[in-house]
């Protein structure tokens, strides 16, 4: 993994500095509440209901054991001993007092991290497949090109004040596990022709209140004209991007409004003045990088303990059919640790937590853990013989939910229990429905289902891209949740649709619970996963249980 | 009144002193050489496309760019581009532009900054040059040189 240069230690370290000095300057006076806001966004520390929350970036999602026990550190030290793993490969910290927060970075850069550009109206941490540098289906690792990201983005000084966020990611498979299609870049490495590797550029991708899938804005784009070419596009939007109303600020919306040919003509203008501005191709700077990021020296040995557990344990063979994914080593498994225990916080985990995973993965996993988009950590690199030990390591810490991609492993935002703009709580509903299901005892039939909640339109828990989405919003100061069906954030991208009127706090169990019953009795097999079922069917069999009493909504709205 | 921020020190306005100028871009003629005048300045909003700059960068002496809020960061870009088009006279920003953003617009290209009296009276000249110091840090200048952070 990437280990920070000189180079990166120094800016690191002056940012800490500064921070420190921006601080003291808010409480003497010199920068105003208006003035400091963007600066404290600028190093990840928002103001929430209860307190400040600081977020820290993991770059591409990479962390070794070293900055796992450091990050445990902090959640002992400055929080109430855990932290919350988020929908961007970021960590937060929901308790911290202002006035420890520079040392808290201090902390992070002993480690290699910070919390630089998590926040505020510029590029924002990169974030990168999960599966790096592991995955069977991968056609290069995507990291080297996200760090080089990182380096370019980090402290630009045309960038810093966008018109509004701006989020990057990037995917080296075919299979998209990084939603390159809901960024505001989305980059997928891919080989044309001649064989050579380059990336698919997409633009204008994004949920929140105006959701849009993203455009192909270059269908081929050379390694080396990638941060010229980046620069063109953020250039473009930097001057052209509405900041009249930071609801339609957002680079889709320009897209949307100007058309995807006029942004592609201004781009590629700007791009032919640009690139003689690097004097050096990027294909060459990754490649450097990329050294970095080589494989580790696997361990080929394969003994019979894996297969012996498979037979003697049946809630270890559920977990390998669950949490595990192929590796391009066949002596090895990617195992995906679940953040989303029954009736936990998605994407919550202790101290206590972080160190056994920090211990795992020194022992086993070749120092290697991920963040997953989904809340979940990954051990990239397990021996399959080490996998029944891990296993027990890991039921022992509570981190053995055997739920990957199942109707329990949801995304949630932190809703009205931590969230200043949230509408409605999340994490209760997340709860409930894990809780229900467990009950039923279904989850395992009911097979792949991505429920992801959002506590308000802004769309943090990514409701629009779930096979169930669940949007809760205020109606006339009671919770009210609306539900969209067939969303998909992968290559198969797909904005979920609405089954119609919302349904009250108490009745939105008992829906989800109809929706799955609906699919349980209509999939053809059961290899029909809910989204192939809901492909196949549409809408009109899932509404027609939901609101049994009419083809509309007025009769629920007025009762 | 204003005041001038170059090189981290406080200044008198130096251009206007020496006789320069600032002229609305929108009223310019459309061939700036026809307009003559030796110190020669123009002052661009910042909604403009800066490719139509290109006629006048080789012919004016000073480009001033507004920044209505700190958050607007539409300057930054105006000023790069004018750089890149070969523009060597005088690139003053002004408005609202706070010390931490200081760094930011020098390497953007801006050669100095016009601030309000009250904003100077927050921030004092201390802080405008401790910002100006931390410029020797930067990932960008680097990357366009080559040189990505990597040697193992």
């Amino acid at each position: 993994m990437y280990v920070y240069q000189e180079f990166d230690e120094a800016f690191v370290r002056e940012r800490v500095r500064q921070f420190r000095g921006q601080v003291e300057k808010r409480v003497d006076g010199a920068l105003s509440e208006d003035e400091f806001r963007p600066l404290r966004l600028m190093n990840g520390l928002y103001l929430q209901l209860h307190a400040y929350m600081l977020r820290i970036a993991i770059p591409y999602g990479s962390l070794d054991s070293a900055k796992m026990r450091q990050l445990a550190f902090l959640a002992d030290k400055w929080d109430k001993g855990y932290g919350h793993f988020t929908t961007r490969q970021n960590i937060q910290f929901n308790w911290p007092q202002l006035t420890d927060v520079p040392d808290m970075l201090e902390a992070l850069a002993d480690v290699g991290m910070h919390s630089i550009q998590t926040s505020g109206n510029c590029v924002r941490n990169v974030t990168a497949d999960h599966f790096a540098g592991a995955a069977a289906d991968e056609l290069e690792d995507p990291r080297a090109t996200a760090e080089l990201i990182r380096q370019w983005s980090t402290d630009h000084p045309e960038f810093q004040f966008l018109p509004r966020k701006f989020k990057i990611a990037i995917t080296g498979s075919p299979n998209d596990r990084a939603v390159t299609r809901a960024h505001d870049i989305g980059i997928r490495m891919i080989e044309n022709d001649a064989g050579e590797t380059g990336f698919e550029i997409i633009v204008g991708g994004g949920l929140g209140r105006s959701p849009f899938e993203g455009k192909v804005l270059r269908d081929f784009l050379p390694k080396d004209h990638l941060l010229p070419y980046l620069e063109a596009v953020l250039q473009v939007y930097n001057l052209a991007g509405r900041r009249d109303n930071k609801f339609k600020a957002r680079i889709k919306i320009l897209l949307h409004e100007g058309g995807l040919e006029d942004f592609r003509e201004r781009t590629e203008k700007a791009f032919e003045e640009i690139r003689a501005r690097f004097e050096r191709p990027a294909g060459e700077m990754i490649d450097a990088i990329a050294k970095w990021f080589e494989p580790p020296v696997f361990n080929n040995v394969q003994t019979h303990a894996f297969d012996k557990a498979l037979d003697a344990n049946p809630a270890f063979r559920s977990f390998v059919e669950t949490n595990t994914d192929e590796h391009r080593n066949p002596a090895y498994a990617i195992v995906t640790v679940s953040l989303k225990p029954i009736g936990g916080t998605p994407g919550d985990a202790t101290a206590q937590q972080m160190r056994v995973m920090a211990d795992i993965a020194e022992e086993f996993g070749h120092d290697e853990i991920r963040v997953s988009h989904e809340q979940n950590l990954i051990l990239p690199h397990i021996r399959k013989a080490d996998l029944p030990v891990v296993y027990e390591r890991l039921r022992e810490a509570g981190l053995a939910t055997a739920n990957a991609g199942l109707i329990s492993d949801i995304i949630a935002c932190p809703g009205m229990d931590y969230c200043t703009l949230a509408t409605a709580r999340s994490i209760p509903i997340a709860q409930q429905i894990a809780t229900r299901f467990d009950e039923l005892k279904l989850e395992h039939e009911i097979g792949p289902l991505k429920i992801k909640i959002s506590g308000c339109i802004n769309a943090c828990g990514h409701h629009h891209v779930g096979h169930i989405g669940i949007l809760g919003l205020d109606k006339a100061g009671a919770e009210s949740y609306q539900i969209t069906l067939g969303g998909d954030a992968t290559e198969t991208f797909a904005l979920g649709e609405r089954t119609g009127p919302g349904f009250g706090a108490d009745e939105i169990i008992p829906a989800i619970e109809t929706i799955v019953s609906t699919y349980l009795d209509l999939r053809d097999s059961e290899e029909e996963t809910f989204l192939e079922a809901f492909r196949r069917v549409g809408m009109t069999p899932f509404k027609e249980k939901l609101y049994p009493e009419g083809k509309s909504g007025e009769a629920r709205n007025a009762a | 009144m204003s005041v001038i921020i170059r090189d981290g020190k406080f200044h008198q306005d130096d251009w206007m002193a020496s006789g320069g100028s600032f002229h609305d871009f929108d009223a310019m003629p459309l061939r700036p050489h026809d307009f003559e005048l030796d110190h020669l300045g123009i002052d661009v909003p910042n909604s403009i496309d800066p490719n139509s700059l290109s006629g006048f960068v080789g012919e004016v002496s000073a480009i001033r760019i507004p920044f209505p809020s700190f958050a607007d960061g539409r300057g930054f870009s105006i000023a790069r581009v004018v750089r890149r088009m070969g523009f060597t006279g005088l690139l003053r920003a002004h408005g609202h532009i706070i010390c931490e953003q200081y760094p930011l617009a020098v390497r953007a290209g801006f050669d100095e900054i016009e601030i309000s009296d009250e904003l100077a009276r927050r921030q004092s000249e201390a802080l405008w040059a401790d910002a100006l110091a931390r410029i020797n840090v930067t990932y960008l200048e680097r990357l366009q040189a080559g040189m990505a952070s990597a040697a193992a």
